[in-house]
């Protein structure tokens, strides 16, 4: 084999965009569990570890443009590199979910915890099931893996209209509920945030790994990808 | 204007040493096409029988068809004629070292029997200035001799003399190999502007630069066409796993 540093380089890559990974989805299980607990003290973990994901977040992206501009990579290795800088934005938004998460958090803390027609720790665990699929689909080059990810999304993108519906319900019929209400709202539309980024990561893992663009259920060659979802 | 290449099981050998097997391949017209692998695989080799170069070796053999045009070169001609119809360009640049610049040009032509100083001053310039060299040169023309420029514009001067007997290919083997980048840039900025007149046929060690220049690329491995395809489907997504080893750097 030869370009064993470049080979050493890109493996390197991969294990820096895995730290970025571990901290992004322990950021959002924080943030998913300090709702559940209603505690500060776990919001301001995700703070902290949403510092150090965007620190994260410039080194990857530095050390994948020093590989482009330094080994001119091709074909597998040029998408890799590319679908790192894209799944290591997205890692990056996963923390700002979390965060704003944590941030509703924080603004319920004063606020009596009522009963609301949503359950977000369902929506929460499908969408943190999601981005450890994508995770495990990337760690192990698995299409298939990836594929079986954007089967998901559709059932997270479901949850969060029921939760608009029903939260809506709530504001004009219960206003004295409508604090709590529109911060369940929004934690609903960041877990479905964090979803669609996992979607994005599945969808460069399958770009990584088999050149296909599956983006918007449609393959590069401008027709209907077979194993794109209907 | 250029014409289309067709290659059909065509076989090559050195001796004893089959260099090329079955290759069966359609070049287009008036496309650039790269041909790449590793050293030893038979792309120098098969851009030879491009032209009939290959058989100028005592101990060398072809067999197959290989039509340009609509001339089927190994039967309905005579080396010379082909020379005519396909240019050649190498790695190195080889001015006549003696001639002036004019002279380099005009070789060919004179060779194939043109005198008339008209004609011949306006095919110089012509050659001249669709191989980016004129405007260096055009005050020096009888005064310098080939060898007197860079080697880029040298690279140049060869390409200039290529294309004054008016070719209707243009191959070139590993033509910006021993230039520098500026010098290397021209002659690829030369190529995409050529390639609409004529067809042409690069050999490159540079990936890059075949995927700078070439609409289709083949990939050459043990004297075998591996695979042929747009330059674009194999520079990021090429369907044989030897291919993408090769590309990536992962054996050559």
């Amino acid at each position: 084999m030869t370009r064993i540093r470049f080979q050493q380089s890109l493996d390197e890559l991969k294990e820096q965009l895995l730290v970025m990974a571990g901290l992004a989805e322990q950021a959002i299980q924080r943030a998913i569990e300090a709702y559940r607990v209603r505690d500060l003290s776990i919001c301001d973990l995700v703070s902290r570890s949403e510092l150090a994901i965007n620190r994260l977040e410039r080194d990857i992206d530095q050390a994948a443009l020093d590989l482009l501009a330094m080994e001119q990579p091709m074909a597998i290795d040029l998408r890799f590199i590319l679908s790192v800088i894209k799944i290591n934005a997205d890692l990056e938004r996963v923390g700002d979910s979390a965060k704003a998460i944590s941030d509703r958090v924080r603004n319920m803390e004063q606020m009596a915890i009522v009963d609301l027609p949503v359950d977000i720790p369902r929506m929460a665990s499908l969408a943190a099931d999601m981005v450890r699929k994508s995770l495990q689909s990337f760690i192990e080059g698995d299409a298939e893996l990836a594929r079986s990810v954007l089967a998901m999304d559709d059932a997270v993108d479901a949850m969060n209209r029921g939760a608009y519906k029903s939260l809506t319900e709530v504001m004009e019929q219960q206003g004295h509920l409508a604090p709590q209400a529109l911060n369940a709202l929004m934690i609903c539309r960041a877990l479905e945030r964090v979803a669609d980024h996992a979607t994005n990561i599945s969808e460069d893992v399958i770009f990584w790994v088999q050149g296909t663009d599956v983006r918007h259920h449609k393959s590069v060659t401008g027709g209907r990808d077979p194993h794109a979802l209907a | 204007m250029g014409v289309g290449i067709e290659v059909t099981n065509l076989n090559a050998w050195y001796g004893t040493n089959h260099t090329l097997q079955d290759i069966n391949l359609n070049i287009p017209a008036n496309h650039a096409t790269a041909l790449i692998g590793p050293s030893g695989c038979g792309k120098s080799t098969f851009v030879r029988c491009l032209n009939r170069m290959h058989e100028t070796n005592p101990i060398a053999r072809v067999t197959g068809t290989v039509r340009i045009g609509d001339l089927d070169i190994y039967n309905d001609c005579k080396p010379v004629e082909i020379r005519r119809r396909v240019g050649m360009v190498f790695q190195r640049p080889n001015p006549f070292p003696t001639m002036s610049i004019y002279d380099n040009v005009a070789a060919g032509l004179k060779l194939n029997g043109y005198s008339n100083h008209h004609v011949l001053d306006e095919i110089v310039e012509r050659s001249l200035k669709n191989s980016a060299l004129w405007d260096e040169v055009k005050d020096d023309l009888k005064k310098k001799s080939g060898a007197s420029l860079s080697g880029g514009q040298q690279q140049r001067l060869c390409i200039a003399r290529a294309l004054a007997v008016d070719p209707e290919v243009l191959l070139m083997d590993e033509p910006a190999s021993a230039l520098d980048p500026v010098s290397t840039s021209k002659i690829e900025d030369l190529i995409f502007q050529l390639k609409s007149q004529y067809t042409i046929v690069i050999v490159t060690h540079n990936m890059q630069q075949a995927a700078r220049v070439a609409e289709k690329t083949g990939f050459f491995l043990n004297g075998r066409m591996v695979e042929f395809d747009s330059t674009h489907k194999i520079f990021t997504n090429p369907s044989d796993k030897r291919t993408e080893d090769y590309i990536t750097g992962r054996f050559g």
